[in-house]
């Protein structure tokens, strides 16, 4: 619940509120109203149970990942990444 | 040693070990608490108490919001599910952490509806996916993960979801600072401030502890070098007789925090008058409950908990690890009745308890080394 995991911002959703990151090669969405001036495509930032909490650099966001490898807690991240449901057309994961 | 050549910079470690060597006073005893349970994590994992003169103690500090967080909480939750039939949604972290009739995981096992969830947000959607079940979330964090329940607390009331609610055991770091200054048998140094709470409240808030209890604090990163940087850092501090606050993660932690994040704290929070924490007893002004603005998504508004209060099982001596008081190991269930398989304690639960770490990276390493 406190890994930091990093993504770069590819795209920003067209309503607002989200935009789609990229993490060794996964893509999902995030939430990235905490972002003051706003995200854009390019940046990375750090980011807390789906939502981006701070901007990076490209170099911190490699050191983080090495970080989290090292903790043994890169998995954990990946599937946290994975994880996040909430960009989905409503009805797609019937549970 | 043995972890120094997977450091990113092997050489910077070593230089930074020396320093500390050589700023360290060989008549005195340090005490230097790290608030944070990543960075309890990240010592332990990098053994790093091997690089450091036997003189400097690394004190765990409440930092891990499973840990702190008394069980009668998770009973109190849990009985929203068997009182009202909800869906009760909760991060990873919080399914193992036993209540007083099993943890959340086991209660799941018995058929009870829980999921676990990655952000707030999923746990809105579920309530928007099931239009007529109540869907509860069950928050938890300091000030890394309380903003993200503000905003999704603010989305459900834009969308007007009315089937969905918050639980909120959201803590705030600093009053547990305080109380552990305050407590009588206070012998801390310094402090190795937390990364990440700090990236969201900034460096300013922790003046106080300079200020009026003379006590350095350094905000940290979580690798290796930066904490060993924080620790030179305390050390010329307290070889000087200054007492401030820096900042050795610069990179990410902003003086006066992140705006967007407190103002949806301020938005959606208020501080309760008191709450309790597992091992630090009551501390006022400590936790966030939702506003009565946004009593229709409180679920403690909404429902009603039955308060549970436990006591902890008597041999277990959580309180006196969570405290600095006594050292995992020389708790009476450590490696025997609570283990990271079975336990009986939230230390033991989260990679971020010092229970949990210390068994992962000392206990099983030595047991590795002896068989």
């Amino acid at each position: 619940m406190c890994l930091a995991i990093p993504g770069q911002i590819v795209e920003l959703a067209s309503g607002g509120h989200l935009a789609t990151v990229e993490v060794s090669k996964v893509r999902r969405t995030i939430n990235i109203d905490l972002l003051e001036p706003p995200a854009a495509p390019g940046e990375w930032v750090l980011i807390h149970v789906g939502f981006a909490m701070s901007r990076i650099s490209a170099e911190e966001a490699a050191e983080q990942l090495r970080l989290l490898a090292m903790l043994g807690e890169d998995a954990q991240a990946m599937a946290e990444l994975d994880g996040y449901r909430f960009d989905e057309p409503l009805g797609r994961r019937p549970s | 040693m043995k972890f120094v050549d997977e450091f990113r910079d092997p050489r910077l470690i070593r230089q930074a070990s020396e320093e500390i060597r050589r700023l360290a006073d060989p008549s005195r005893h340090y005490r230097v608490m790290e608030v944070c349970g990543g960075h309890t994590h990240a010592i332990y994992r990098f053994a790093l108490a091997d690089l450091l003169p036997p003189n400097i103690e690394l004190v765990h500090g409440p930092g891990c919001p499973v840990c702190v967080l008394p069980m009668g909480r998770i009973d109190d939750g849990l009985s929203l599910v068997d009182r009202h039939g909800v869906i009760f949604t909760t991060f990873g972290d919080v399914m193992r952490v036993p209540g007083r009739r099993g943890s959340p995981l086991e209660h799941q096992a018995r058929g009870a509806e829980i999921r676990m969830v990655y952000s707030p947000l999923d746990a809105l959607k579920l309530a928007r996916e099931h239009p007529d079940r109540q869907v509860v979330f069950f928050a938890i964090g300091f000030e890394t993960t309380a903003p993200s329940t503000a905003l999704t607390v603010k989305r459900a009331r834009e969308l007007a979801v009315t089937n969905f609610s918050v639980f909120s055991n959201h803590v705030t770091i600093l009053p547990a600072i305080r109380a552990i200054l305050d407590s009588p048998d206070m012998r801390l140094d310094a402090f190795i401030g937390p990364g990440h709470v700090s990236t969201v409240i900034g460096a300013r808030p922790y003046a106080f502890i300079a200020r009026d209890y003379r006590k350095p604090v350094v905000i940290a990163g979580f690798e290796p070098l930066d904490l060993l940087q924080s620790i030179v850092m305390i050390l010329r501090q307290l070889q000087s007789g200054r007492a401030e606050i820096e900042n050795q993660y610069n990179r990410t932690v902003p003086w006066d925090g992140n705006l967007p994040a407190l103002r949806a704290l301020a938005d959606v929070f208020e501080l309760r008058p008191y709450f309790e924490w597992r091992g630090l007893g009551f501390i006022s002004q400590s936790a966030l409950r939702l506003r009565p603005d946004y009593a229709p998504w409180d679920a403690e508004a909404r429902f009603g908990v039955p308060g549970i209060q436990v006591t902890d099982p008597k041999a277990a001596q959580c309180g006196e690890v969570l405290k600095g008081v006594l050292k995992p190991h020389q708790c009476k269930l450590f490696a025997r009745e609570c283990t990271p398989e079975l336990p009986v304690g939230a230390l033991m639960v989260s990679s971020e308890g010092a229970c949990a770490a210390y068994f992962n990276y000392v206990h099983r390493r030595s047991a590795a080394t002896a068989g």
